[in-house]
């Protein structure tokens, strides 16, 4: 009887936590892309297709995507050589490094993009040099790149360095003696360790500076057809109260963040199998 | 570290007493170095402690790539976040001390500080809570449409924050689906703090719920075992012996979550209304004062958060070194 009771008393628990969760999804996280969906089609189809294949929808998706890549290859390469040199020697000042690398995590977007404009603005003593060279990087797409760099700067590395370091030095010490080669040995010995933790990384890199907004919006000038981000042109739109066409183009950004979100699922589920 | 070294040193010095004291009184030193300091410093420990520290100090590096990635690591890290930050630094010790204090204790400066940490402080909280239930419903219970669930989690983290603050916009606002519900009872939740708070909440849950879910998963069940067949109530178990574990991994997560929504721009921008005073938060006046060409009120204004962003940092951090020493069994080394 008392047992009874005790079960009835758990299963009210279980269903009302359950319950809750399921709410709170629902209103936070479901119901604002289900907006995005609705307004983006409330004017028919053909207005969501002319909306989404618009001149300057267009060209702000290629730089976007231009700047997503270029910053996922550079921070890739960076997560890599960090995550080595991090767990593979022993050195005075590890932590340090770790550190400095953690910090664009925590500075807000508005001041990585005020950074780049003290270094490379009007009033940065390099200024004249890049001027001489013809080189633009604020208000223009090499600082849209860089501030992208920036604010995903750490992602690769973060999902490497805990693998690395559960996974010990042994076996490429034992690769190392018997002769192989650098590359041979992170080919053959590390990389297949790290896989899963390297696509999650790049995967995660990806979403976020798709969708970089904050620091973007400082560097890039909002020049519509030439340093627009997709994002940005999102808030133009938005400010000019063309919602409709706002969320259509939303509606892109949403699709590949849950394209984006499925293949982070099936990574980390292959992941958690093999091992 | 240090009291660890020190400790060797006093055992070095311990063993080589009671080997001497072995010599003459034929006395095990070992029982005296258990009797004397317990099972983890016997001399036995020392010797094999001394040895170690021998091995890791002389160990070679055979791994190659030390020059090339280093390399790297330093020459990206110098171009990407040191010089810039630097620069930060260096324009910021242009500015005379009265004029850095004239511009952060200005009365609409110091009024954003208020708004950027009251909003981020109560959707910190209340992600403390939502991101305790989540994680607890996402590791101890089964139900249909769990992975969805826990996939979904991540979402504000893959949503561009743009997307995601003019959707939450127009669902607040007073003809959206949930402002309308609100407006009934006289609850204006779009261009208010409410807004900002739910912009906020809606960023910082997979930070927190993140943290928490692995430390639940490896969580122990024999104590919570032993606690039920003591007779202790389930919300007594909860209290007492789950949520001090999960303490730790929850400070770090709303930390993180903190951290993040101090700073948070994309998607506060657009439910916020921007009124100074009321619904302006500190990273918009950074942002209105570069539209202005204003560099050096910018700057100040961002050292302010800077410092305060670098407060959290470090206390997040120190927190986690504390807590993977403490899962790893206290040894420091």
């Amino acid at each position: 009887m008392k047992t009874d009771k005790k079960e009835k008393k758990e299963w009210i628990v279980k269903l009302l936590l359950i319950g809750i969760s399921i709410l709170f999804l629902a209103v936070m996280l479901i119901l604002p892309l289900f907006v995005v969906i609705t307004e983006a089609l409330k004017k028919g189809w053909e207005f969501y297709i002319s909306a989404i294949t618009d001149e300057y929808t267009v060209k702000a998706l290629i730089l976007t995507i231009q700047a997503t890549v270029i910053a996922v290859f550079f921070n890739t390469i960076f997560g890599l050589c960090a995550a080595w040199a991090l767990t593979r020697f022993h050195y005075r000042g590890k932590k340090i490094l770790t550190t400095l690398i953690d910090i664009p995590v925590t500075v807000s977007p508005i001041i990585a993009g005020l950074i780049y404009i003290l270094v490379f603005g009007k009033q940065s003593a390099l200024y004249p040099l890049l001027q001489q060279l013809g080189v633009k990087i604020v208000f223009a797409v090499p600082g849209i790149i860089l501030a992208t760099i920036f604010v995903t700067f750490p992602f690769v590395s973060r999902e490497l360095i805990p693998v690395l370091e559960a996974v010990g030095t042994d076996e490429e010490e034992a690769a190392a003696l018997m002769g192989a080669k650098g590359m041979t040995i992170f080919w053959k010995i590390t990389f297949p360790h790290i896989k899963w933790a390297f696509l999650y990384g790049v995967v995660l890199c990806t979403a976020r500076a798709m969708g970089e907004f904050g620091a973007v919006s400082v560097l890039s000038g909002h020049l519509r057809g030439k340093t627009n981000t997709l994002p940005l042109h999102v808030e133009i739109l938005f400010n000019e109260f063309q919602y409709v066409s706002a969320f259509a183009v939303s509606s892109i950004l949403v699709i590949l963040a849950i394209v984006l979100l499925v293949i982070r699922s099936i990574v980390e589920y292959r992941g958690k199998k093999e091992t | 570290m240090a009291v660890c070294s020190i400790k060797y040193m006093i055992n070095r010095a311990l063993s080589e007493v009671f080997s001497s004291l072995v010599n003459r009184t034929s006395l095990k030193c070992e029982t005296i170095g258990t009797f004397i300091y317990g099972d983890a410093c016997s001399s036995r420990h020392v010797g094999l402690e001394r040895e170690e520290y021998r091995m890791k100090k002389n160990k070679k590096q055979v791994i190659p790539g030390l020059t090339l990635t280093m390399g790297v690591t330093i020459a990206m890290l110098s171009i990407v976040v040191l010089i810039p930050l630097a620069s930060l630094a260096v324009y910021s010790s242009k500015l005379g001390i009265r004029e850095f204090f004239e511009v952060i204790t200005r009365e609409r400066v110091l009024s954003s500080f208020y708004v950027s940490f009251i909003t981020a402080f109560v959707a910190s909280i209340v992600n403390a809570i939502m991101g305790i239930i989540l994680a607890w419903v996402l590791v101890r219970y089964d139900f249909p449409g769990k992975r969805i669930m826990d996939g979904m989690i991540e979402l504000p983290f893959a949503l561009p924050t743009a997307v995601a603050g003019i959707a939450l916009t127009s669902l607040t606002s007073d003809t959206g689906l949930v402002g309308r519900f609100f407006g009934q009872f006289g609850i204006k939740i779009a261009y208010t703090r409410i807004g900002i708070t739910i912009a906020l909440i809606f960023i910082g849950i997979p930070f927190v719920v993140r943290a928490v879910q692995p430390v639940l998963e490896k969580l122990d069940s024999s104590y919570e075992e032993a606690a039920m067949v003591l007779g202790a109530k389930p919300a007594v178990i909860f209290r007492r012996v789950i949520f001090p574990e999960l303490m730790p991994a929850l400070f770090t997560g709303t930390g993180l979550a903190f951290g993040r929504c101090l700073g948070e721009y994309g998607s506060v921008v657009f439910i916020a209304g921007n009124k100074p005073y009321y619904t302006e938060i500190t990273p918009l006046i950074i942002m209105s004062e570069l539209q202005e060409y204003d560099y050096a009120s910018a700057t100040s204004i961002a050292l302010v958060m800077l410092f305060v962003s670098f407060l959290i940092l470090f206390a997040v951090n120190t927190l986690q070194a504390h807590n993977s020493k403490r899962i790893r069994g206290g040894n420091s080394r």
